[in-house]
């Protein structure tokens, strides 16, 4: 158990709260088998105090140690809580609570995030809405929404297709919709640029390196099916994300470099220097 | 059982005692050169020669059709590029779909390159369709490189049916014979094989020598080139005590070929139907088909590889899975996806893979642990219950 934390092998180890719940009145069903790990998560809300809060929890998961733990780890997590306190646990709090999970192992804490929030839907007789576009699916291999890649890059700034494989799984199998992973980055990094530029007064430069971007750069990457995003410009540093076909490519740090850099230098300031944000 | 149970053997072997009290020497105050004129190393190779012929004779060839490499996947890189590089004509390749990724990740960078390869499928039970290679191979075709048999599964595939076949289509064969090499008697006399890759640490000897055989008179050209060793065949100096360490296994792995047949044999079936006596819902893959003595590749239905392999290293028991739980990459492994396992049981993909050095007291204790650990991880399963 190489890369695993204490807490993690702990809770693989000695999984709590494990086995199905004939009298749950919530279950949260997550993952397929298809993608390697499921989670079924039962919850029995009782009222306490005047507040409806979850007494009792337990999982069953087919997955590997991480899903294991992660589910278990989950089920202490929210045994306790009231309902509005049990949502927002995150899987950045079940990452927490376990020490750390191997990057490639995120998704695990994804799914107990919302095996918990599809029990608590489940408790109040909410059905998922199909015809809601944010229910639309990107990655076939493993059900990801277009709404769950939006949120994974909002929440935790990611830029590359590797990183949202690494917190959804969307794209790690076939990847086929890796493309279509790159597009929906930038348009949520483009978003974000817009909201940041609206709130700072650039300068004249600043605008110069914005027009050559999106004039020029842009355009020019776009013809080999990429783009790029400027993310922040500060001083002579002009930080950028590279989408679409480039942020899977292997050159991408010389069209960086050599293309990118070279041609702000040329035109604008040769003491600028361009990184790759994230 | 306190100590180690180590039933990996197709991930890598121990070091027989014998190979490293013969290598000893070659670490300590025998470190010559063996291309020096001086006798102090001069004399060092001689005794490389020697373990030449130890390792021919193990596969029926001749010492001069052997080179020593750093590892099999030196040997299989060689072996294909060579006959792409005397051919520089042909831009084709055929093999299969299940190869060891020293061939699959070499053949998958030939393609960026301009190559145009063919990987044959397989059947459920691992199998090759002989009509399907031989109407694969084209006058386009450099190279037909298939293994002898597969790490995983431990599947054979009928090297001399093949070799029949490429022959008469005129075509060079190259076989990554890695995890056959010294489980299996071979003769290459009998057999038209052009190139043959086998590796070191899987026979008992150290981590980073193996061997390429080129029948003779077959076009060669050399991988690493600058330099006179191995009668320019592969420059570089020879890494003269690992070589010596393989001459070594060579000779023992002839010496033991009978107890693989049989006693390792014998283990492997008690443990393959202790285990599906003990769990049910189990499969074993390539149960059907021809397979190496020691491997055993069992799927459990309703679990996933990965908590299997964990728990059983806590119980001191190595064994290889053939899913990766992870991201970034397919889930279950190529060949147990070429061979269409359902997933409900490919996630769940254990390989044991025996030696010599395996006994009956370690297959007692693998039957008396792994059922009760495969039911517990069941009951945690969300699938299979009634």
């Amino acid at each position: 158990m190489w890369d695993y934390t204490e807490r993690v092998k702990d809770y693989f180890l000695n999984p709590r709260n494990v086995g199905d719940m004939p009298d749950a009145n919530g279950i949260g069903d997550t993952g397929s088998l298809r993608c390697g790990d499921a989670m079924k998560l039962y919850i029995k809300v009782e009222e306490i105090d005047g507040q409806e809060r979850i007494a009792r929890a337990s999982f069953q998961t087919f997955g590997c140690a991480s899903a294991i733990a992660s589910a278990s780890a989950l089920t202490e997590m929210a045994i306790g809580l009231t309902l509005e306190e049990a949502e927002k646990i995150t899987n950045d709090d079940i990452v927490k609570f376990l020490g750390g999970l191997p990057t490639a192992k995120i998704h695990c804490s994804v799914m107990g995030a919302e095996a918990l929030h599809a029990a608590i839907a489940n408790y109040r007789g909410e059905e998922p809405d199909e015809a809601d576009p944010e229910a639309r699916i990107v990655c076939k291999c493993f059900e990801v929404t277009e709404q769950k890649i939006r949120d994974a890059v909002h929440e935790h700034n990611l830029t590359s297709v590797e990183q949202v494989t690494n917190y959804t799984k969307a794209g790690g199998a076939c990847g086929e919709c890796k493309p279509e992973i790159a597009r929906i980055i930038g348009e949520v990094l483009a978003e974000k640029a817009r909201l940041a530029s609206a709130d700072a007064p650039s300068s004249e430069r600043e605008a110069a390196i914005r027009r050559l971007l999106e004039e020029q750069i842009a355009p020019a990457l776009g013809v080999h099916g990429g783009g790029l995003q400027l993310l922040a410009i500060e001083g002579d540093r002009v930080v950028v994300v590279m989408t679409g076909a480039c942020s899977m490519c292997a050159g991408m740090n010389t069209t960086v470099k050599e293309f990118v850099e070279k041609t702000l230098q040329e035109q604008i300031d040769e003491d600028i220097l361009v990184e790759v944000g994230g | 059982m306190g100590s180690l149970v180590y039933v990996d053997n197709n991930a890598t072997t121990s070091i027989a005692p014998e190979v490293l009290e013969a290598m000893l020497p070659y670490l300590t105050e025998r470190y010559g050169n063996p291309s020096s004129l001086y006798r102090f190393g001069g004399s060092v190779h001689a005794d490389m020669e020697q373990a030449r012929g130890h390792v021919a004779e193990l596969i029926g060839a001749s010492d001069t059709e052997i080179v020593f490499t750093s590892c099999g996947t030196e040997s299989d890189t060689t072996a294909v590029l060579s006959a792409l590089a005397t051919a520089s004509d042909k831009r084709h390749i055929v093999t299969t779909a299940v190869e060891h990724p020293a061939i699959i990740g070499l053949c998958e960078y030939l393609e960026t390159a301009g190559y145009t390869v063919t990987y044959l499928p397989v059947d459920e039970q691992g199998r090759l369709d002989l009509e399907q290679l031989s109407d694969a191979i084209s006058d386009q075709t450099a190279i037909v490189s298939i293994m002898h048999a597969n790490n995983e599964t431990g599947v054979i595939f009928p090297l001399d049916e093949i070799a029949a076949i490429v022959k008469q289509r005129g075509c060079l064969l190259h076989t990554d014979a890695v995890q056959s090499v010294g489980k299996l008697p071979l003769d290459l006399r009998n057999m038209p094989v052009d190139f043959l890759s086998l590796s070191g640490h899987k026979l008992h000897a150290p981590k980073g020598v193996g061997a390429l055989y080129i029948r003779k008179n077959t076009p060669y050209k050399p991988l690493l080139m600058g330099g006179h060793q191995e009668r320019n065949l592969r420059a570089g100096t020879e890494n003269v005590a690992s070589i010596v360490g393989l001459g070594r296994a060579a000779q023992l792995a002839s010496a033991h070929m009978e107890d693989e047949q049989t006693r390792v044999r014998g283990l492997r079936d008690r443990l393959q139907e202790g285990l599906i006596a003990a769990c049910p819902d189990t499969r074993v893959n390539g149960a059907d088909a021809p397979r190496l003595p020691n491997t055993l590749h069992i799927s459990f239905g309703y679990i996933e590889g990965e908590s299997i392999t964990l728990l059983l290293d806590e119980l001191g028991i190595c064994v290889s899975t053939g899913s990766a739980c992870s991201t970034g990459s397919l889930e279950i492994s190529h060949v147990i996806d070429a061979m269409q396992v359902p997933p409900m049981y490919a996630h769940g993909s254990i390989r044991f893979s025996l030696s010599r050095y395996n006994t009956d007291a370690e297959v007692d204790y693998i039957l008396e642990q792994v059922p009760p650990m495969i039911a517990r991880l069941r009951e945690m399963s969300p699938y299979g219950h009634e």
